[in-house]
């Protein structure tokens, strides 16, 4: 075998702990890199803006702990903008490993900005049935959600005692890990018009452009980067933009290493061909 | 450096490690960590569909159904859960095998129920939405003939991108739509035409692949978050 | 009637949630409004039974003595200690429960999805070859919104990511969109198909 093929057959372990490095160490030695805002993750954030103080903001936290990583840091951002705002969140969860998230997400960040529970925030946990769910929401809360998570009647919440459905809602915003924003899309906002915006995993960014374009999304986080972007933007930097080095030195990597493979696999092919000849 | 004196960051850091042997190779401490979670996970989805479905939406209802029953008050709308309720258990004859064709009957009623949502729905936003922004954008055509005028009165390479991106975009669309068109063979102009998909199919897969890269990075970089921070004290 | 009462039921559940999207008379949104509920209550069952067949998989191996029979019992004891301590204690923000969920199910289940960082890298570094015009097409789109989806605008300018943004919004958006209207499309037929008894694979096996 010559150096290229010896090169080709590397065993994998190697690329895997260049990998861990190339993470660790911009993790503690950070670079610094200044991120920029994109059109879909600024749509979002005016989005918030537009809405009057007072009016209440749908947040669904729609997965689970596979894809936290890359969805919670952009919940957290967006529950802050609400907050600053003075827009009372509605949280809601269709995803059953969510509630456990949404109610550590609610629970830290009421607690950060001194929220109280009932008439800034209401979390009415998890129902099953996505489409079923969102539907209902359109006809009136009480359908699927009688109580909250904590078996509060809604009728005993303040909170819910001025919102009925989605006429009485501003915006809906959810953060999925899995094809939620697809019912979001077609059962709220096709049926009653509601206003919607998705956060997602960076894996399902690219395939909800479509939607932007036909402004069935008034706007899109995807991924750690939009979680970078929309931090920027409420000027409150966390894990999103702290992660953003790490990401730009493993691109780098990936991209190298396709270019070294690509490199490496024509000169063995040029190789064979001589032996062949 | 501040190393974590709460057990259960130990805990967690621990679990971390060891899905992270794998790496290495298939070992046992792997295997405990994936059997642990398939169990913690099964036993987290029970007690939230409990809590969060069976109490408030079926339980409380019968509970207030019931009590204004017995206390004279007569049927209430509460009650009509019991349908559902009835429903739900026969699904659950799924398990024993004798009597597992008893489950059809709740599977027809949920599957048919979403199928007919499904069908107006879907055709509202996949379809009639996705033809229309095709086409339009918002109440402006996107084949703009003025975008294009403007590019030749005062050309520039900003100026060219706007004037050919709608153009460009609605043939994406169709060529991509003739290349999933099976029913007629790939030849001569459909061929062509379904080539020229492809060629927008790559490029939409490539996106995706980019994306995809940054996604599982981001989950790398959170976890390692955790480790560095949270367990080792290392970062802030 | 083991097969024929089951398509009826599917057959008329699919005529009433259909039709009642174009009835806004208030009978027809109170039969819709029941439904949703109904649905939810049925589903939530469905769900349920999910669990149970795990539990009963796992129940069997140590019975049998089968393969890894020993991590059977791991995952009964972590099923165990969930529902014990869930319908023991509760859920809420500070419930053994939610400590359990935290410390031990995130913990694992994101770091089981990060185990694919390691593996995108060797992936791109084995297989991903510019063998044809195509090939080269998705590598080159590839490497564009990788580098331009991350902040490298200080070194190279803006034209990196802008040029990331417009792949995204036109080429890629037509490309998704066409896949976006063939699956609407089956969908639809395949909805149609299960409503009208033509598809009937979801009945299962036997009688």
């Amino acid at each position: 075998m010559n150096f290229y093929e010896k090169f080709l057959h590397i065993d994998r372990r190697y690329i895997f702990i260049f990998v861990a490095l190339r993470v660790i160490i911009p993790l503690v030695w950070p670079l610094g890199l200044a991120v920029t805002t994109s059109p879909p993750v600024e749509n979002v954030y005016n989005a918030v803006e537009e809405l009057a103080p007072g009016t209440p903001v749908l947040v669904s936290v729609d997965y689970d702990p596979s894809t936290q990583p890359e969805l919670s840091p952009m919940t957290i951002a967006v529950l802050r903008h609400c907050f600053a705002r003075d827009l009372p969140v509605i949280i809601t969860v269709l995803h059953p490993g969510g509630p456990g998230l949404a109610l550590e997400i609610s629970d830290r960040i009421s607690k950060e900005v001194g929220a109280v529970y009932g008439e800034d925030y209401v979390f009415l946990g998890y129902k099953v049935g996505s489409s079923a769910v969102i539907l209902s929401i359109g006809q009136d809360f009480h359908v699927s959600f009688p109580a909250d998570y904590f078996n509060t009647p809604i009728d005993e919440i303040p909170l819910m005692k001025k919102v009925k459905n989605y006429n009485d809602i501003g915006l809906v915003i959810t953060m999925s890990g899995s094809t939620y924003p697809d019912a979001w899309v077609a059962f709220a906002h096709e049926r009653y018009g509601q206003k919607l915006a998705a956060g997602v995993t960076a894996v399902m960014a690219a395939d909800y452009y479509p939607y932007l374009q036909t402004g069935q999304l008034v706007g899109l986080i995807g991924g750690l980067k939009g979680a970078a972007e929309y931090e920027k933007l409420i000027n409150r930097p966390d894990d999103g933009l702290k992660g953003m080095d790490a990401q730009t030195i493993v691109h780098l990597f990936v991209v190298l290493m396709i270019l070294l493979g690509n490199i490496a696999f024509l000169f063995v092919q040029r190789a064979k061909k001589r032996e062949a000849a | 450096m501040h190393i974590s004196t709460d057990i259960w960051i130990w805990i967690a850091a621990i679990l971390t490690l060891c899905i992270y042997s794998f790496l290495y190779k298939d070992n046992p401490f792997y295997k405990f960590a994936e059997h642990l979670l398939v169990g913690v996970s099964a036993g987290y989805f029970f007690v939230i569909y409990f809590w969060n479905l069976v109490v408030p939406n079926l339980l409380t209802p019968l509970k207030n159904g019931f009590g204004t029953l017995f206390s004279g008050g007569g049927f209430t709308g509460d009650l009509a859960a019991l349908v559902p309720g009835i429903l739900g258990l026969i699904i659950l004859t799924r398990l024993i095998p004798k009597i597992a064709w008893m489950s059809r009957w709740a599977i027809g009623f949920y599957f048919g129920a979403f199928q007919g949502l499904t069908i107006t729905g879907y055709m509202q936003a996949y379809i009639l939405a996705q033809i229309y922004g095709t086409f339009m954008k918002g109440n402006n055509p996107v084949f703009s003939v003025a975008l294009i005028g403007s590019f030749f009165s005062d050309p520039g390479w900003g100026k060219i991108l706007l004037a050919v991106s709608g153009p460009l975009m609605i043939l994406g669309v169709i060529c991509t739509l003739t290349y999933f068109f099976f029913s007629k063979e790939h030849k001569g102009f459909v061929g062509g035409v379904a080539k020229i998909g492809i060629v927008f199919l790559m490029i939409g897969f490539g996106a995706s692949f980019g994306y995809t890269v940054m996604a599982r990075v981001s989950l790398l970089i959170g976890r390692l978050q955790f480790l560095l921070r949270d367990w080792l004290g290392v970062i802030s | 009637m083991r097969r024929e009462l089951p398509l009826a039921i599917c057959f008329i559940m699919g005529i009433i949630m259909t039709v009642q999207f174009f009835i806004p008379h208030r009978h027809s949104q109170w039969l819709f409004d029941n439904m949703l509920k109904w649905l939810i209550i049925v589903l939530t069952f469905a769900m349920i039974l999910g669990i149970g067949n795990l539990v009963k998989l796992h129940i069997q191996k140590v019975q049998h003595r089968r393969r890894d029979w020993l991590y059977s019992i791991v995952a009964l004891f972590g099923i165990s200690a969930s529902l014990i301590t869930g319908f023991g204690w509760g859920i809420e923000a500070d419930s053994p429960f939610m400590v359990l969920f935290n410390y031990v199910q995130i913990p694992m289940q994101a770091t089981m999805f990060s185990l694919l960082a390691f593996y995108i890298a060797s992936a791109a570094f084995r297989t991903f070859r510019a063998r044809t015009v195509e090939a080269t097409l998705l590598l080159v789109a590839a490497v564009i919104v990788m580098l331009g989806r991350v902040p490298l605008e200080g070194i190279v300018g803006r034209w990196l990511p802008d040029l990331a943004e417009w792949i995204l919004d036109y080429p890629n958006m037509a490309a998704k969109r066409g896949i976006m209207i063939g699956i609407g499309l089956g969908a639809i037929s395949t909805a149609l198909k299960i409503i009208l008894g033509i598809e009937r694979s979801w009945l299962g096996g036997g009688d």
